[in-house]
């Protein structure tokens, strides 16, 4: 069973996000969507300053299996990208709500966060999807 | 829906926690927790592989020699003791490959041990082409699924199976040279693989799979996936069937040219007058092994531009846990030079021209940058 921490929002397409105390928003991939992927050895984050529109593809996460897409869960301007995972992209497979966040957005609409999945949402969309 | 098939090892697959996978018709494990490290487990120690879904046939009868050498495109001629091994394609008339295999010479005649994707294929065109030589000579072709496969690799891999196999066996196998094989009642144990690692290929009856597979678990050999298999594979440089290579390419476009014997002359053989002709025109492709320059992974199918020489396409590609960069194996025009550009996701992004293999007994063989 993955985890799935009760405080974030949840994207369908498995990407989640936390509202920081700046107001900015984190975003990453889930636990579960890390797990599916496997161990991941490339991650293509957005440029910093890019203007993301929420539900269009703006990073890429790849395990040595395939690329998968991660989709802006809201719209906004990136503020920061994690450099880290340059060089270790693994931090994703290992924490994947923490040192394997991808990148801060500056939200531009607030009801986008509103309309995403809190946590017994995204619970039951992973249990549907099987 | 079809039913998979499974092997004799599904339930120690399962039980060993392992994601299994449909691969060509069979329940097969991609991985039991990480690839990667699979993958690492075969270079730095010694893994295993269930590859039982791998379809081996006997050749037997006193015409197997001639119909082998008709039927493949290297020379079983070459075989000059029982026990050697040759690694040949099987082409058709165009020269198109229909598989690629390995072929022993043994007391009883040949032993050929093909692909698990074109196992329905290559069986039938294998009786069609006995039943349709020059010559007709006598010849039985005998699928042995009553056997199964284990594949032992890694620089520790021939330590710690050798005290695991039958006693009558164990002295023979310990002198095996790379790419011969010994066999005692219905066990038949091969120095090859497919990771570019020492170790064995263990072909044995199905009752003593299991025990075979849980001894070299609690000896240490690690469980090792499909997965692992493909990114070992193609560190080594080794085409995969139906990726690398198909029916519409040759074996001079895949990188094999080593593997066609076009001497002796007077050996006739399935596809050598397409080769011939091709040969004499020359290949105005090749398959080469690329180096990713900048960030980014290697899939198939991506387009790779060789500036005035043209384009082509890689036709494998991945992130190599070895070497830390990504490879890729390309078919690209001939005339290439070193350097050529792989359009990711759109973005052009530089690549190095290589020879495979890439990495050989843990080694790196080509330069990263």
């Amino acid at each position: 069973m993955s985890h799935v921490p009760a405080e974030l929002k949840y994207a369908k397409s498995h990407e989640w996000v936390r509202q920081e105390s700046d107001g900015t928003l984190t975003v990453g991939i889930s636990d579960h969507a890390q797990e599916l992927l496997g161990d991941l050895v490339f991650v293509e984050t957005p440029e910093e300053g890019a203007t993301l529109d929420a539900g269009t593809a703006c990073a890429v996460v790849e395990s040595v299996k395939a690329a998968s897409d991660v989709y802006a869960p809201v719209s906004g301007e990136v503020v920061a990208v994690n450099e880290q995972l340059g060089d270790s992209p693994e931090l994703v497979n290992s924490d994947a709500y923490g040192e394997g966040w991808i990148f801060r957005v500056k939200p531009g609409d607030a009801s986008e966060l509103d309309a995403l999945m809190d946590a017994d949402a995204y619970n039951q969309h992973l249990e549907a999807e099987g | 829906m079809t039913t998979l098939k499974q092997t004799t090892l599904h339930d120690a697959h399962v039980a060993a926690g392992a994601r299994m996978v449909d691969f060509a018709g069979w329940s097969m494990p991609v991985h039991y927790g990480s690839q990667l490290e699979e993958h690492h487990g075969v270079r730095r120690e010694a893994g295993m592989f269930d590859v039982s879904h791998m379809t081996v046939v006997d050749v037997t009868g006193p015409g197997a020699w001639d119909y082998l050498r008709y039927l493949l495109a290297n020379d079983v001629d070459k075989l000059k003791e029982n026990g050697r091994a040759l690694y040949s394609c099987m082409l058709n008339d165009q020269g198109g490959v229909l598989d690629d295999l390995i072929t022993y010479r043994r007391d009883q005649g040949y032993r050929v041990v093909v692909n698990a994707a074109t196992r329905d294929k290559d069986l039938a065109w294998m009786q069609q082409v006995a039943r349709d030589m020059p010559g007709a000579p006598q010849v039985s072709v005998q699928e042995r699924d009553d056997l199964d496969m284990i594949a032992v690799q890694g620089p520790q891999a021939r330590a710690l199976c050798l005290p695991l196999l039958p006693e009558a066996l164990r002295a023979d196998v310990e002198a095996l040279s790379p790419f011969r094989a010994t066999e005692w009642q219905d066990w038949f144990v091969a120095r090859t693989g497919y990771t570019g690692e020492d170790g064995f290929e263990v072909v044995l009856p199905k009752d003593q799979t299991r025990a075979l597979w849980d001894a070299l678990a609690a000896a240490g050999v690690h469980p090792t996936g499909l997965g692992a298999r493909d990114t070992l594979r193609l560190e080594a440089g080794m085409n995969l069937y139906g990726t690398d290579m198909d029916e519409q390419v040759t074996p001079l476009e895949s990188g094999l040219d080593w593997t066609v014997a076009l001497k002796p002359a007077d050996r006739d053989f399935m596809g050598r007058a397409a080769l011939e002709k091709q040969q004499a025109e020359g290949a105005t492709r090749r398959l080469v092994g690329l180096v990713l320059q900048g960030r980014g992974v290697l899939r198939g199918h991506m387009p790779v531009s060789a500036g005035e020489a043209g384009q082509g396409e890689t036709t494998s590609g991945s992130f190599s846990p070895t070497l830390g960069v990504a490879i890729a194996l390309a078919r690209i025009p001939a005339g290439a030079g070193e350097q050529v550009q792989v359009e990711i996701r759109g973005k052009q992004v530089p690549a190095r021209v290589v020879k495979p293999p890439f990495v050989r007994n843990g080694q790196a063989l080509v330069e990263i940058h």
